[in-house]
């Protein structure tokens, strides 16, 4: 076995057991990074003097092993652009409170992964630095906004990855990858020197090979941070401790499935076997009907969810691209896409009095965003877990996105409901298409803080099914 | 809902202070009245009574000291290290003011 295809977990008992060396991990790395990373455009910057750091770091929690990041968190000593040619070349005079806390716990940041330029995206297509191919099968998409980071991890170019997600973009690129993707609660882990795109849906997470990498990750990077007054003060658990722990007794709601549109999909069908699975691990599962409106035991369509979401997203786009003048860093605003002069400019828009009824647009979205919060709530009033499909499909194919001004918030649909809500969620493998070696994801979304629940679940679900390909 | 035209276009590509070309304010055109679309499925849903969203986890007031930390701050150096235009450590920004 190559040592890049080791998990985050047998990578730190091996070397503890001092079986494998971290020269070894990293040779194998880069081996694969320089056979594979100009076919799929994956990184667009790489530390080349990772393993020296590595050395160093050997003691630490995180062993010197090395996390790819995707290109949004600012690097000192790597340059960060957002997939954006308006911050090419540009070198960060301070650290992102993620990157600084993976690197103080022993992480190395390997490289930048490419992502949808600004994070505006569903494909990792949209990048000024072209797209990344899914390592699963090149002819498609990994997704995104944090394409790049999964598509590290599916081609073992990473032992583990960070990205962001605002609506979806962890959970669907880890999906569409066949990754482990975790979106934690709004403000568990800080957006401190990550690109702002939506202020307040903005979660930066892991996106790994296991479900316990990902409880390994958000223990080194969740916390409360003096420099995002949004991060909570809640104490940070030790989210490994009951991973094992199983479903029994828990209550699972299942979501979204009985819409028209998702019925009779492959990936409602593998939600109703997740479903069956979870049952006879001792949960009790339950269908929950789709309603148009917020009423009592039902989930809120996930329909209104794409137009608050792009009433806000935008609105807050707008406003945090403002900064970009072309003055103090970086080149002016003609180097802005197609998508970042899109959603800006509809940004704008929206926040005007022109399309307003009798109140702003925004204010009537946020209102709607309020019914979500109500209504994932009451529902987590009754359930433990809620379980969804990631993506209405499979990976596009490449040029999938082209034309398609909305293109992002229908692959993400499913996932938007909790974004806007702030509720955390983890996207496992949950099926696989041999034909096209492309994978669906299970959506498991938990109340506000519930990491350590979702966590157990699909630890459970990973470990008693065949579709993670790390898990032997 | 209001149909937007490449004039709008043109007048909020100002106030985004964003170049856009002829082609490109139609496509956006296009892209905007799509995107509106969906925008309009929001007046469907009855939110009478209901108070806007403003912090999604109910924290309040977060406040700290005004007071400079050494920590935080950069150099003069850091802070025009990544400029295009200065001048004697200053930033240089076009001109807002003239004479006629």
């Amino acid at each position: 076995m190559k040592l890049n295809e080791l998990t985050l977990k047998s990578a730190i008992n091996l070397l503890d057991k001092k079986e494998i060396s971290l020269k070894d991990v990293y040779s194998d790395v880069f081996q694969k990074i320089n056979e594979k990373n100009k076919e799929l455009n994956i990184y667009l910057a790489i530390d080349k003097k990772a393993e020296a750091e590595a050395e160093k770091q050997k003691n630490q929690p995180l062993r010197g092993l090395p996390i790819a990041v995707k290109d949004n968190f600012l690097t000192v000593g790597l340059p960060t652009t957002a997939s954006s040619k308006l911050l090419d070349g540009f070198m960060p005079p301070y650290e992102s409170a993620v990157t600084k806390k993976i690197k103080e716990a022993g992480g190395v940041v390997i490289g930048k992964t490419n992502m949808d330029a600004w994070a505006h995206g569903s494909s990792t297509e949209t990048s000024d630095y072209g797209p990344t191919k899914n390592p699963r099968n090149p002819d498609y998409l990994p997704g995104g906004s944090s394409g790049g980071s999964a598509a590290a991890i599916a081609s073992d170019m990473a032992i583990a990855a960070i990205g962001s997600e605002t609506a979806g973009s962890i959970r669907q690129p880890a999906a569409w990858c066949g990754t482990v993707g975790l979106k934690p609660t709004y403000g568990r882990v800080s957006r401190y020197g990550a690109i702002a795109m939506g202020s307040s849906l903005d979660s930066p997470g892991p996106i790994t090979k296991t479900v316990e990498d990902s409880a390994l990750i958000l223990n080194q990077i969740a916390g409360r941070d003096e420099n995002d007054g949004t991060t909570s003060p809640l104490p940070v658990i030790d989210y490994t401790k009951n991973l094992k722990k199983g479903v029994k007794g828990m209550k699972v709601g299942i979501c979204y499935i009985d819409h028209p549109k998702i019925k009779d999909t492959e990936a409602a069908k593998s939600i109703e076997k997740a479903g069956k699975f979870f049952e006879t691990m001792g949960a009790s599962v339950e269908l929950i009907t789709t309603s148009h409106n917020l009423e009592k035991n039902k989930v809120l369509s996930h329909e209104h969810a794409i137009s608050v979401y792009t009433v806000v997203q935008r609105a807050e786009v707008s406003s945090n691209l403002a900064r970009y003048d072309g003055i103090r860093f970086a080149n002016d605003r003609s180097y802005f896409g197609h998508e970042a002069k899109n959603r800006i400019m509809l940004g704008i828009f929206g926040m005007s009095k022109d399309i307003s009824r009798e109140e702003l647009v925004y204010v009537y979205a946020q209102k709607v965003r309020s019914l979500y919060i109500k209504n994932f709530k009451e529902l987590f009033s009754n359930y433990d877990i809620l379980i969804s499909p990631v993506s209405p499909s499979f990976a596009l194919p490449l040029g999938a996105t082209s034309g398609d001004a909305m293109f992002g918030e229908l692959q993400d649909m499913l996932v938007e409901p909790s974004s806007l809500a702030g509720i955390c969620g983890i996207s496992v493998p949950n099926y696989k298409d041999e034909k096209t070696g492309l994978y669906l994801g299970l959506n498991i979304m938990g109340d506000y803080f519930q990491e350590e629940k979702i966590l157990q679940a699909a630890y459970a679900f990973e470990q008693g099914t065949k579709w993670n390909p790390w898990i032997k | 809902m209001v149909k937007i035209s490449t004039d709008t276009v043109d007048h909020i590509a100002k106030l985004a202070k964003i170049p856009v070309s002829e082609k490109e304010k139609e496509e956006l055109a296009v892209g905007f009245n799509k995107t509106l679309e969906v925008i309009d499925e929001l007046f469907k849903v009855d939110v009478s009574g209901v108070e806007p969203t403003h912090q999604i986890t109910g924290l309040e007031n977060i406040l700290r000291e005004d007071k400079i930390d050494e920590r935080k701050t950069i150099t003069q150096d850091q802070a025009l290290s990544n400029t295009k235009k200065k001048h004697n450590g200053y930033f240089v920004v076009d001109q807002i003011l003239a004479e006629d």
